[in-house]
Protein backbone atom coordinates (compact mmCIF):
# COMPACT_ATOMS: atom_id res chain seq x y z
CA UNK A 1 0.00 0.00 0.00
CA UNK A 2 1.54 3.43 -0.79
CA UNK A 3 0.06 6.07 1.95
CA UNK A 4 1.54 9.25 2.87
CA UNK A 5 2.92 7.37 5.75
CA UNK A 6 6.33 5.87 5.36
CA UNK A 7 6.14 2.46 6.47
CA UNK A 8 9.99 2.34 6.40
CA UNK A 9 12.73 2.82 8.50
CA UNK A 10 13.76 6.45 8.61
CA UNK A 11 15.89 6.52 11.84
CA UNK A 12 19.91 6.23 11.92
CA UNK A 13 20.21 4.92 15.26
CA UNK A 14 16.72 3.12 15.89
CA UNK A 15 17.39 1.50 19.24
CA UNK A 16 18.36 4.46 20.54
CA UNK A 17 15.55 6.71 19.68
CA UNK A 18 13.22 3.89 20.85
CA UNK A 19 14.11 3.79 23.95
CA UNK A 20 14.83 7.43 24.69
CA UNK A 21 10.73 7.38 23.59
CA UNK A 22 9.95 4.79 26.45
CA UNK A 23 12.62 6.02 29.00
CA UNK A 24 10.75 9.54 28.65
CA UNK A 25 7.50 7.36 30.38
CA UNK A 26 9.93 5.62 33.08
CA UNK A 27 8.78 6.93 36.61
CA UNK A 28 5.52 8.76 35.50
CA UNK A 29 1.99 7.90 36.74
CA UNK A 30 -0.53 6.66 33.94
CA UNK A 31 -1.67 10.18 34.52
CA UNK A 32 1.81 11.76 33.59
CA UNK A 33 1.68 9.09 30.86
CA UNK A 34 -1.09 10.51 29.17
CA UNK A 35 -0.03 14.34 29.83
CA UNK A 36 3.47 13.18 28.50
CA UNK A 37 2.11 11.94 25.39
CA UNK A 38 -0.48 14.23 24.65
CA UNK A 39 2.58 17.14 24.73
CA UNK A 40 4.39 14.96 22.66
CA UNK A 41 2.28 13.54 19.91
CA UNK A 42 0.63 17.76 19.51
CA UNK A 43 4.53 18.68 19.24
CA UNK A 44 5.41 15.96 16.67
CA UNK A 45 2.05 16.53 14.78
CA UNK A 46 2.22 20.11 14.24
CA UNK A 47 6.02 19.30 13.12
CA UNK A 48 4.94 16.57 10.33
CA UNK A 49 2.40 19.24 9.43
CA UNK A 50 1.53 16.73 6.08
CA UNK A 51 -2.18 16.30 6.85
CA UNK A 52 -2.43 13.22 4.75
CA UNK A 53 0.39 11.55 6.78
CA UNK A 54 -1.29 12.57 10.03
CA UNK A 55 -4.54 11.53 8.96
CA UNK A 56 -2.85 7.82 7.98
CA UNK A 57 -0.98 7.73 11.23
CA UNK A 58 -4.08 7.89 13.20
CA UNK A 59 -5.75 5.62 11.05
CA UNK A 60 -2.85 3.16 11.85
CA UNK A 61 -2.65 3.69 15.57
CA UNK A 62 -5.99 2.42 16.10
CA UNK A 63 -5.84 -0.98 17.91
CA UNK A 64 -7.27 -3.50 15.25
CA UNK B 1 -31.77 47.79 37.17
CA UNK B 2 -31.05 48.15 33.46
CA UNK B 3 -29.00 51.02 31.66
CA UNK B 4 -31.12 50.97 28.79
CA UNK B 5 -35.06 52.13 28.95
CA UNK B 6 -37.15 50.02 27.35
CA UNK B 7 -40.01 51.96 25.31
CA UNK B 8 -43.05 50.14 24.78
CA UNK B 9 -44.37 50.38 21.10
CA UNK B 10 -47.50 51.24 20.65
CA UNK B 11 -50.27 48.71 19.94
CA UNK B 12 -53.09 49.53 17.47
CA UNK B 13 -55.97 47.80 17.15
CA UNK B 14 -55.88 45.66 13.66
CA UNK B 15 -58.14 46.81 10.63
CA UNK B 16 -58.70 42.79 10.64
CA UNK B 17 -60.51 42.71 13.48
CA UNK B 18 -63.67 44.65 11.81
CA UNK B 19 -63.21 43.37 8.44
CA UNK B 20 -61.62 40.75 6.42
CA UNK B 21 -58.50 42.05 5.03
CA UNK B 22 -56.52 41.79 2.03
CA UNK B 23 -54.43 39.18 0.92
CA UNK B 24 -50.38 40.39 1.80
CA UNK B 25 -47.56 39.50 -0.50
CA UNK B 26 -45.44 38.58 2.55
CA UNK B 27 -45.92 38.17 6.86
CA UNK B 28 -42.80 38.03 9.03
CA UNK B 29 -43.65 36.51 12.57
CA UNK B 30 -41.47 37.71 14.84
CA UNK B 31 -39.09 41.19 15.67
CA UNK B 32 -35.84 39.93 17.28
CA UNK B 33 -32.49 40.37 14.71
CA UNK B 34 -34.03 38.33 11.95
CA UNK B 35 -37.54 39.55 11.20
CA UNK B 36 -36.61 43.82 10.98
CA UNK B 37 -33.98 43.18 9.17
CA UNK B 38 -35.83 40.81 6.78
CA UNK B 39 -38.61 43.36 6.83
CA UNK B 40 -36.10 46.53 5.99
CA UNK B 41 -34.43 44.35 3.19
CA UNK B 42 -37.39 43.94 1.58
CA UNK B 43 -39.35 46.69 1.80
CA UNK B 44 -36.72 48.57 0.64
CA UNK B 45 -36.93 46.57 -2.54
CA UNK B 46 -40.68 47.51 -2.50
CA UNK B 47 -42.26 44.56 -0.96
CA UNK B 48 -45.30 45.66 1.83
CA UNK B 49 -44.29 43.79 4.73
CA UNK B 50 -46.52 43.06 7.65
CA UNK B 51 -44.45 41.74 10.77
CA UNK B 52 -45.77 40.41 13.64
CA UNK B 53 -44.89 40.59 17.26
CA UNK B 54 -46.00 38.73 20.57
CA UNK B 55 -44.17 41.66 22.53
CA UNK B 56 -44.56 45.07 22.26
CA UNK B 57 -40.79 46.42 23.04
CA UNK B 58 -36.92 45.03 22.50
CA UNK B 59 -35.21 41.94 23.51
CA UNK B 60 -35.25 41.76 27.44
CA UNK B 61 -31.77 41.03 28.13
CA UNK B 62 -28.11 42.00 26.53
CA UNK B 63 -28.59 38.99 25.00
CA UNK B 64 -26.27 38.61 21.15
CA UNK B 65 -23.65 41.54 21.84
CA UNK B 66 -21.43 40.22 18.94
CA UNK B 67 -21.77 41.79 16.19
CA UNK B 68 -19.85 41.46 13.24
CA UNK B 69 -18.98 43.07 10.53
CA UNK B 70 -21.32 41.46 7.97
CA UNK B 71 -23.94 42.30 9.94
CA UNK B 72 -22.73 45.93 10.02
CA UNK B 73 -22.08 45.81 6.45
CA UNK B 74 -25.90 44.51 6.23
CA UNK B 75 -27.14 47.33 8.60
CA UNK B 76 -25.30 49.98 6.99
CA UNK B 77 -27.50 49.85 3.94
CA UNK B 78 -30.82 50.71 5.78
CA UNK B 79 -28.58 53.69 7.51
CA UNK B 80 -28.08 52.39 10.65
CA UNK B 81 -24.78 50.91 11.27
CA UNK B 82 -22.93 54.09 12.13
CA UNK B 83 -25.21 54.66 14.82
CA UNK B 84 -24.55 50.88 16.18
CA UNK B 85 -20.35 51.61 15.81
CA UNK B 86 -20.56 55.37 17.72
CA UNK B 87 -22.56 53.27 20.15
CA UNK B 88 -21.03 50.27 20.69
CA UNK B 89 -17.34 49.19 21.87
CA UNK B 90 -15.22 48.69 18.80
CA UNK B 91 -12.79 45.63 19.55
CA UNK B 92 -10.38 43.19 17.38
CA UNK B 93 -8.50 41.70 20.35
CA UNK B 94 -8.50 39.59 22.41
CA UNK B 95 -6.57 38.05 25.02
CA UNK B 96 -6.48 34.37 26.34
CA UNK B 97 -5.41 33.59 30.07
CA UNK B 98 -4.03 30.28 31.42
CA UNK B 99 -4.60 30.99 35.44
CA UNK B 100 -2.94 34.36 35.82
CA UNK B 101 -0.78 34.27 32.68
CA UNK B 102 -1.46 35.63 29.35
CA UNK B 103 -1.03 32.85 26.67
CA UNK B 104 -2.18 34.18 23.89
CA UNK B 105 -3.20 37.56 22.04
CA UNK B 106 -5.27 37.74 18.64
CA UNK B 107 -5.94 40.34 16.52
CA UNK B 108 -9.26 40.04 14.39
CA UNK B 109 -8.49 42.42 12.07
CA UNK B 110 -4.73 41.48 10.44
CA UNK B 111 -4.87 44.06 7.68
CA UNK B 112 -6.86 47.05 7.40
CA UNK B 113 -8.84 49.00 4.48
CA UNK B 114 -12.55 47.84 5.48
CA UNK B 115 -15.10 50.41 6.12
CA UNK B 116 -16.46 48.24 9.51
CA UNK B 117 -14.26 47.00 12.41
CA UNK B 118 -14.71 43.06 12.70
CA UNK B 119 -16.73 42.97 15.70
CA UNK B 120 -18.30 45.96 17.39
CA UNK B 121 -20.35 44.87 20.63
CA UNK B 122 -23.79 46.08 21.10
CA UNK B 123 -26.53 44.91 23.29
CA UNK B 124 -29.18 43.14 21.11
CA UNK B 125 -31.78 45.92 22.78
CA UNK B 126 -29.98 48.53 21.18
CA UNK B 127 -30.02 46.77 17.85
CA UNK B 128 -33.71 45.82 18.03
CA UNK B 129 -34.40 49.00 19.16
CA UNK B 130 -32.54 50.96 15.76
CA UNK B 131 -34.24 48.33 13.70
CA UNK B 132 -37.62 49.19 14.96
CA UNK B 133 -37.29 53.02 14.17
CA UNK B 134 -35.65 52.14 11.28
CA UNK B 135 -38.83 49.82 10.34
CA UNK B 136 -40.98 53.10 11.75
CA UNK B 137 -40.16 55.25 9.25
CA UNK B 138 -39.45 52.81 5.85
CA UNK B 139 -42.99 52.62 3.72
CA UNK B 140 -44.24 49.55 3.62
CA UNK B 141 -43.54 48.02 6.35
CA UNK B 142 -46.11 47.79 9.24
CA UNK B 143 -45.38 46.91 12.40
CA UNK B 144 -47.87 45.42 14.85
CA UNK B 145 -46.43 44.84 18.50
CA UNK B 146 -49.09 42.45 20.62
CA UNK B 147 -49.91 40.48 17.72
CA UNK B 148 -49.29 36.68 18.25
CA UNK B 149 -49.75 34.36 16.24
CA UNK B 150 -51.76 31.30 17.20
CA UNK B 151 -52.87 29.76 14.14
CA UNK B 152 -51.12 28.93 11.02
CA UNK B 153 -52.38 27.21 8.04
CA UNK B 154 -50.33 26.26 5.12
CA UNK B 155 -51.62 25.35 2.02
CA UNK B 156 -49.84 24.53 -1.48
CA UNK B 157 -50.51 28.69 -2.68
CA UNK B 158 -50.35 30.32 0.98
CA UNK B 159 -50.72 30.72 4.40
CA UNK B 160 -53.47 31.76 6.58
CA UNK B 161 -52.49 32.79 9.75
CA UNK B 162 -54.01 33.57 13.15
CA UNK B 163 -53.34 36.01 15.28
CA UNK B 164 -54.44 37.08 18.82
CA UNK B 165 -54.63 40.86 20.34
CA UNK B 166 -55.75 42.50 23.40
CA UNK B 167 -58.83 42.96 21.52
CA UNK B 168 -59.35 39.55 19.88
CA UNK B 169 -58.51 37.23 17.28
CA UNK B 170 -58.46 38.06 13.34
CA UNK B 171 -57.09 36.24 10.67
CA UNK B 172 -54.88 37.47 7.80
CA UNK B 173 -53.56 35.64 4.23
CA UNK B 174 -50.39 35.93 2.54
CA UNK B 175 -48.61 34.19 -0.31
CA UNK B 176 -45.52 33.30 1.94
CA UNK B 177 -44.68 33.71 6.02
CA UNK B 178 -41.32 33.76 7.12
CA UNK B 179 -40.93 32.62 10.78
CA UNK B 180 -38.12 35.06 12.90
CA UNK B 181 -40.02 33.72 15.79
CA UNK B 182 -36.65 32.67 17.86
CA UNK B 183 -35.83 29.35 18.68
CA UNK B 184 -38.55 28.02 20.45
CA UNK B 185 -40.78 29.17 17.58
CA UNK B 186 -44.36 28.77 17.95
CA UNK B 187 -44.73 28.20 14.17
CA UNK B 188 -42.49 25.33 13.19
CA UNK B 189 -44.14 24.08 16.86
CA UNK B 190 -47.69 24.33 15.25
CA UNK B 191 -46.77 22.96 12.12
CA UNK B 192 -45.24 20.27 13.99
CA UNK B 193 -41.94 20.07 12.57
CA UNK B 194 -39.18 19.16 14.15
CA UNK B 195 -35.65 20.45 15.10
CA UNK B 196 -33.13 18.06 15.77
CA UNK B 197 -29.79 18.36 17.34
CA UNK B 198 -27.51 17.87 20.09
CA UNK B 199 -28.08 19.27 23.40
CA UNK B 200 -25.25 20.07 25.50
CA UNK B 201 -25.45 19.56 29.66
CA UNK B 202 -22.74 22.06 31.01
CA UNK B 203 -24.11 25.05 32.61
CA UNK B 204 -23.32 28.38 32.33
CA UNK B 205 -23.75 32.00 34.22
CA UNK B 206 -23.47 35.07 32.30
CA UNK B 207 -23.92 38.46 34.36
CA UNK B 208 -23.94 41.32 32.26
CA UNK B 209 -22.76 43.84 35.33
CA UNK B 210 -22.58 48.08 34.76
CA UNK B 211 -18.63 48.66 36.02
CA UNK B 212 -17.52 51.78 36.85
CA UNK B 213 -13.97 52.40 35.74
CA UNK B 214 -11.13 52.07 32.90
CA UNK B 215 -12.76 48.85 31.32
CA UNK B 216 -10.48 46.53 28.66
CA UNK B 217 -12.27 46.77 25.11
CA UNK B 218 -10.40 43.30 24.16
CA UNK B 219 -12.01 39.90 24.78
CA UNK B 220 -10.86 37.97 27.14
CA UNK B 221 -10.65 34.30 27.74
CA UNK B 222 -9.15 32.70 31.12
CA UNK B 223 -8.77 28.96 31.51
CA UNK B 224 -8.62 27.81 35.14
CA UNK B 225 -8.10 31.95 36.79
CA UNK B 226 -7.48 31.85 40.26
CA UNK B 227 -10.69 33.28 40.76
CA UNK B 228 -12.74 30.62 39.60
CA UNK B 229 -10.05 27.31 39.51
CA UNK B 230 -12.03 24.95 37.96
CA UNK B 231 -12.79 26.20 34.87
CA UNK B 232 -13.27 29.27 32.18
CA UNK B 233 -14.31 32.54 31.73
CA UNK B 234 -15.26 35.01 29.50
CA UNK B 235 -15.16 38.82 29.94
CA UNK B 236 -16.09 41.28 27.06
CA UNK B 237 -17.18 45.00 27.18
CA UNK B 238 -20.53 46.51 25.94
CA UNK B 239 -21.57 50.03 25.31
CA UNK B 240 -22.78 51.72 28.65
CA UNK B 241 -19.95 51.02 30.46
CA UNK B 242 -21.02 47.42 30.47
CA UNK B 243 -19.94 44.11 30.93
CA UNK B 244 -20.56 40.29 30.04
CA UNK B 245 -19.31 37.88 32.41
CA UNK B 246 -19.45 34.20 31.07
CA UNK B 247 -18.85 31.70 33.96
CA UNK B 248 -18.57 28.29 32.95
CA UNK B 249 -19.91 26.32 36.20
CA UNK B 250 -19.87 22.76 34.90
CA UNK B 251 -22.50 19.91 34.73
CA UNK B 252 -23.33 19.52 38.10
CA UNK B 253 -24.08 23.13 39.14
CA UNK B 254 -27.53 23.90 40.20
CA UNK B 255 -29.16 26.24 38.37
CA UNK B 256 -31.60 27.74 41.79
CA UNK B 257 -28.76 28.24 43.61
CA UNK B 258 -26.58 29.85 40.69
CA UNK B 259 -29.49 32.36 39.58
CA UNK B 260 -29.21 33.97 43.30
CA UNK B 261 -28.10 37.48 43.19
CA UNK B 262 -25.76 36.95 46.37
CA UNK B 263 -23.97 33.50 44.60
CA UNK B 264 -23.39 35.76 41.63
CA UNK B 265 -21.74 38.98 43.81
CA UNK B 266 -19.85 36.02 45.75
CA UNK B 267 -18.51 34.71 41.89
CA UNK B 268 -18.16 38.45 40.67
CA UNK B 269 -16.30 39.43 44.34
CA UNK B 270 -14.08 36.72 43.82
CA UNK B 271 -13.11 37.94 40.25
CA UNK B 272 -12.55 41.87 40.22
CA UNK B 273 -12.10 42.03 44.56
CA UNK B 274 -13.10 43.89 47.21
CA UNK B 275 -12.75 47.56 45.97
CA UNK B 276 -15.20 47.28 42.84
CA UNK B 277 -18.74 48.74 42.75
CA UNK B 278 -21.16 47.00 40.14
CA UNK B 279 -24.57 46.86 39.71
CA UNK B 280 -26.40 44.26 38.11
CA UNK B 281 -27.91 44.86 34.15
CA UNK B 282 -29.09 41.32 33.25
CA UNK B 283 -28.14 37.75 34.04
CA UNK B 284 -28.92 34.39 32.82
CA UNK B 285 -27.83 30.21 33.73
CA UNK B 286 -28.34 28.64 30.51
CA UNK B 287 -27.47 25.53 28.77
CA UNK B 288 -27.41 25.38 24.72
CA UNK B 289 -28.09 22.63 22.50
CA UNK B 290 -27.37 22.91 18.31
CA UNK B 291 -29.75 22.32 16.36
CA UNK B 292 -30.75 22.69 12.80
CA UNK B 293 -34.47 21.89 10.97
CA UNK B 294 -34.34 19.65 7.55
CA UNK B 295 -35.44 22.29 5.49
CA UNK B 296 -36.05 25.80 6.09
CA UNK B 297 -38.79 26.34 3.35
CA UNK B 298 -41.33 24.31 4.58
CA UNK B 299 -44.33 25.00 1.46
CA UNK B 300 -45.20 28.85 2.07
CA UNK B 301 -43.74 28.61 5.08
CA UNK B 302 -39.69 29.66 5.33
CA UNK B 303 -37.14 29.44 8.65
CA UNK B 304 -34.87 32.17 9.62
CA UNK B 305 -32.66 33.04 12.54
CA UNK B 306 -33.00 30.90 15.72
CA UNK B 307 -36.35 29.46 14.59
CA UNK B 308 -34.09 27.34 11.92
CA UNK B 309 -30.83 26.55 13.46
CA UNK B 310 -29.05 27.60 16.38
CA UNK B 311 -25.49 27.34 18.14
CA UNK B 312 -23.73 27.47 21.08
CA UNK B 313 -22.76 31.17 22.34
CA UNK B 314 -19.18 30.57 21.75
CA UNK B 315 -18.44 32.63 18.28
CA UNK B 316 -20.96 35.05 18.21
CA UNK B 317 -22.55 32.78 15.14
CA UNK B 318 -26.77 33.25 16.62
CA UNK B 319 -27.25 36.81 15.98
CA UNK B 320 -24.72 37.08 12.93
CA UNK B 321 -26.41 34.11 11.21
CA UNK B 322 -30.20 35.62 11.66
CA UNK B 323 -28.79 38.44 10.11
CA UNK B 324 -26.90 36.52 7.01
CA UNK B 325 -30.36 34.18 6.79
CA UNK B 326 -32.31 37.55 6.13
CA UNK B 327 -29.72 39.08 3.32
CA UNK B 328 -29.93 36.08 2.00
CA UNK B 329 -33.70 35.22 1.22
CA UNK B 330 -34.42 38.89 1.09
CA UNK B 331 -33.46 39.22 -2.44
CA UNK B 332 -34.89 35.89 -3.47
CA UNK B 333 -38.42 36.14 -1.81
CA UNK B 334 -38.64 40.00 -3.47
CA UNK B 335 -37.69 38.63 -6.75
CA UNK B 336 -40.24 35.41 -6.40
CA UNK B 337 -43.06 37.54 -4.99
CA UNK B 338 -42.21 40.34 -7.99
CA UNK B 339 -42.70 37.42 -10.55
CA UNK B 340 -38.94 37.91 -12.00
CA UNK B 341 -37.86 34.39 -10.70
CA UNK B 342 -38.97 31.13 -10.35
CA UNK B 343 -40.55 30.42 -6.63
CA UNK B 344 -37.34 27.60 -6.68
CA UNK B 345 -35.19 29.81 -6.24
CA UNK B 346 -36.26 29.98 -2.62
CA UNK B 347 -34.75 26.31 -2.42
CA UNK B 348 -30.73 27.58 -2.62
CA UNK B 349 -31.78 29.70 0.41
CA UNK B 350 -32.76 26.79 1.85
CA UNK B 351 -29.62 24.68 0.71
CA UNK B 352 -27.08 27.59 1.10
CA UNK B 353 -27.97 28.66 4.75
CA UNK B 354 -28.53 25.03 5.75
CA UNK B 355 -24.82 24.89 4.92
CA UNK B 356 -23.66 28.19 6.74
CA UNK B 357 -25.27 26.71 9.45
CA UNK B 358 -23.95 23.51 9.45
CA UNK B 359 -20.65 24.76 9.29
CA UNK B 360 -21.19 27.13 12.49
CA UNK B 361 -22.46 24.34 14.24
CA UNK B 362 -19.41 22.10 13.37
CA UNK B 363 -17.31 25.24 14.48
CA UNK B 364 -19.31 25.98 17.30
CA UNK B 365 -19.19 22.55 18.56
CA UNK B 366 -15.49 22.38 18.38
CA UNK B 367 -15.42 25.58 20.14
CA UNK B 368 -17.72 23.80 23.39
CA UNK B 369 -15.56 20.66 22.95
CA UNK B 370 -12.41 22.63 23.73
CA UNK B 371 -13.84 24.59 26.63
CA UNK B 372 -15.95 21.89 28.15
CA UNK B 373 -14.20 18.66 27.22
CA UNK B 374 -16.56 15.97 27.10
CA UNK B 375 -14.08 12.59 28.18
CA UNK B 376 -10.81 12.56 29.89
CA UNK B 377 -8.70 12.55 27.32
CA UNK B 378 -9.69 15.29 25.40
CA UNK B 379 -9.76 17.42 28.88
CA UNK B 380 -5.72 16.15 28.78
CA UNK B 381 -5.31 17.13 24.76
CA UNK B 382 -6.78 20.32 26.04
CA UNK B 383 -4.98 20.94 28.48
CA UNK B 384 -1.68 19.86 27.11
CA UNK B 385 -2.40 22.60 24.32
CA UNK B 386 -2.92 25.58 26.68
CA UNK B 387 0.55 24.70 28.69
CA UNK B 388 2.16 24.39 25.35
CA UNK B 389 0.95 27.70 24.70
CA UNK B 390 3.12 30.05 26.62
CA UNK B 391 6.56 28.68 25.04
CA UNK B 392 5.11 27.38 21.31
CA UNK B 393 3.43 29.60 18.84
CA UNK B 394 1.45 26.72 16.92
CA UNK B 395 -0.36 25.64 20.29
CA UNK B 396 -1.46 29.10 20.61
CA UNK B 397 -3.81 28.91 17.01
CA UNK B 398 -5.00 25.47 18.50
CA UNK B 399 -6.56 27.35 21.52
CA UNK B 400 -10.15 27.88 20.26
CA UNK B 401 -12.10 29.65 22.87
CA UNK B 402 -14.62 30.52 20.10
CA UNK B 403 -13.71 30.90 16.00
CA UNK B 404 -15.79 34.24 15.72
CA UNK B 405 -17.60 34.68 12.50
CA UNK B 406 -17.06 35.78 9.23
CA UNK B 407 -19.28 35.07 5.97
CA UNK B 408 -19.78 31.55 5.61
CA UNK B 409 -18.65 30.31 2.04
CA UNK B 410 -21.61 28.20 -0.12
CA UNK B 411 -18.92 26.89 -2.74
CA UNK B 412 -20.86 24.86 -5.23
CA UNK B 413 -24.38 26.50 -4.71
CA UNK B 414 -26.01 25.80 -7.69
CA UNK B 415 -26.89 29.77 -8.59
CA UNK B 416 -22.70 29.96 -8.70
CA UNK B 417 -20.88 29.75 -11.90
CA UNK B 418 -17.22 27.81 -11.25
CA UNK B 419 -14.31 29.60 -12.24
CA UNK B 420 -13.23 28.28 -15.73
CA UNK B 421 -9.96 28.12 -16.00
CA UNK B 422 -7.06 28.22 -12.87
CA UNK B 423 -5.68 31.43 -13.44
CA UNK B 424 -6.62 32.44 -9.71
CA UNK B 425 -4.29 32.62 -7.14
CA UNK B 426 -6.72 34.67 -5.03
CA UNK B 427 -9.80 37.05 -4.65
CA UNK B 428 -13.50 35.43 -3.27
CA UNK B 429 -14.46 32.69 -5.88
CA UNK B 430 -17.97 32.25 -6.44
CA UNK B 431 -19.59 31.42 -3.23
CA UNK B 432 -17.68 34.06 -1.07
CA UNK B 433 -18.14 37.07 0.33
CA UNK B 434 -17.15 40.02 -1.40
CA UNK B 435 -14.56 41.90 0.29
CA UNK B 436 -14.87 45.08 0.98
CA UNK B 437 -11.67 47.61 -0.01
CA UNK B 438 -11.11 51.65 0.33
CA UNK B 439 -11.51 53.29 -3.07
CA UNK B 440 -10.64 56.65 -3.33
CA UNK B 441 -12.14 58.82 -0.28
CA UNK B 442 -14.68 56.01 0.68
CA UNK B 443 -15.45 52.40 0.82
CA UNK B 444 -16.61 49.64 -2.14
CA UNK B 445 -19.18 48.69 -0.37
CA UNK B 446 -20.84 51.51 -0.91
CA UNK B 447 -20.53 51.78 -4.96
CA UNK B 448 -22.12 48.96 -5.32
CA UNK B 449 -26.18 48.77 -6.23
CA UNK B 450 -29.22 47.51 -4.93
CA UNK B 451 -29.07 44.48 -6.99
CA UNK B 452 -26.83 42.73 -8.61
CA UNK B 453 -23.32 44.36 -9.03
CA UNK B 454 -20.86 44.16 -11.78
CA UNK B 455 -17.27 45.03 -10.99
CA UNK B 456 -14.79 45.55 -13.80
CA UNK B 457 -11.42 46.44 -12.95
CA UNK B 458 -10.10 49.13 -15.41
CA UNK B 459 -12.37 50.20 -18.13
CA UNK B 460 -15.81 50.36 -17.78
CA UNK B 461 -18.07 47.13 -19.46
CA UNK B 462 -20.88 47.34 -21.33
CA UNK B 463 -24.26 47.85 -18.96
CA UNK B 464 -26.75 44.76 -18.75
CA UNK B 465 -30.10 45.54 -17.50
CA UNK B 466 -30.94 45.18 -14.02
CA UNK B 467 -27.37 45.27 -13.00
CA UNK B 468 -25.28 47.90 -11.91
CA UNK B 469 -21.77 48.30 -13.28
CA UNK B 470 -18.95 49.85 -11.10
CA UNK B 471 -15.47 50.51 -12.54
CA UNK B 472 -12.81 50.96 -10.62
CA UNK B 473 -8.68 50.99 -11.40
CA UNK B 474 -6.88 48.34 -11.21
CA UNK B 475 -4.38 49.10 -9.05
CA UNK B 476 -3.84 49.19 -4.67
CA UNK B 477 -5.31 47.17 -2.34
CA UNK B 478 -8.57 46.96 -3.84
CA UNK B 479 -6.98 45.12 -7.16
CA UNK B 480 -4.69 42.78 -4.39
CA UNK B 481 -7.54 41.40 -2.77
CA UNK B 482 -9.44 40.49 -5.86
CA UNK B 483 -6.60 39.00 -7.73
CA UNK B 484 -7.53 41.25 -10.33
CA UNK B 485 -5.52 42.35 -14.02
CA UNK B 486 -7.05 44.84 -16.24
CA UNK B 487 -10.08 43.29 -17.56
CA UNK B 488 -10.88 41.50 -14.64
CA UNK B 489 -14.55 41.37 -13.71
CA UNK B 490 -16.77 39.98 -10.72
CA UNK B 491 -20.64 39.52 -10.58
CA UNK B 492 -21.59 40.42 -7.30
CA UNK B 493 -24.92 39.16 -5.59
CA UNK B 494 -27.34 41.80 -4.21
CA UNK B 495 -26.09 39.58 -1.10
CA UNK B 496 -22.48 40.65 -1.61
CA UNK B 497 -21.69 37.39 -2.32
CA UNK B 498 -19.41 36.98 -5.50
CA UNK B 499 -21.27 34.52 -7.90
CA UNK B 500 -19.48 34.63 -10.86
CA UNK B 501 -15.70 36.45 -12.32
CA UNK B 502 -13.87 36.65 -15.21
CA UNK B 503 -10.44 37.57 -16.54
CA UNK B 504 -12.19 39.37 -19.71
CA UNK B 505 -15.47 40.53 -20.04
CA UNK B 506 -17.94 38.52 -22.48
CA UNK B 507 -21.72 39.96 -22.32
CA UNK B 508 -23.31 36.27 -22.80
CA UNK B 509 -21.12 34.66 -19.96
CA UNK B 510 -22.49 37.64 -17.83
CA UNK B 511 -26.13 36.83 -18.73
CA UNK B 512 -25.82 33.33 -18.29
CA UNK B 513 -24.12 33.73 -14.76
CA UNK B 514 -26.95 36.04 -14.41
CA UNK B 515 -29.64 33.53 -15.15
CA UNK B 516 -28.07 31.24 -13.12
CA UNK B 517 -27.46 32.74 -10.40
CA UNK B 518 -31.71 34.12 -10.43
CA UNK B 519 -33.11 30.86 -10.79
CA UNK B 520 -33.96 31.37 -14.34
Amino acid sequence: MDGALRRTLNLARPDDIYNAVVDAHKGLSDEQCRVFDARLILLLVNHIGDEDVIREALKEAAVP
Amino acid sequence: MSSFTYRHYPYVRPPELDAPGKRRPVVIVGAGIAGPTLALSLATRGVPVLLLDDDDTVSLGSRSICQAKHSLEVWDRFGIAKRMVEKGITWDQGEVYLRDQAIYRFNLTPEPGHKFPAFVNLQQYYVEEYLYERCASEAPIEMRPLNKVVGVASRDDGVTLTVETPDGRYETAADWVVACDGVRSPVRHMLGLPYPGEIFNDRFLIADIRLEGDLPKERRFWFYPPFHPTNSVLLHRQADDVVRVDFQLGRDADPDEEKKPETIDRRLRQMFGPEVRWEHEWSSVYTFTCRMMERFVVGRVIFAGDAAHVVSPFGARGGNAAVADADNLAWKLARVIAGSSPASLLGSYCRERRMASQENIRQSTRSTDFITPKFEASRIFRDATLALARDFPFARALINSGRLSVPTAHTGSTLDTPDSGDDWVGGPAPGRAMLDAPVGDGWLIDGLGPEFTLLSFGDPVAALPGVTSVAVACSGLLAKRYDARPGTVYLIRPDRYVAARWRRFDKEAVGAALARATGR
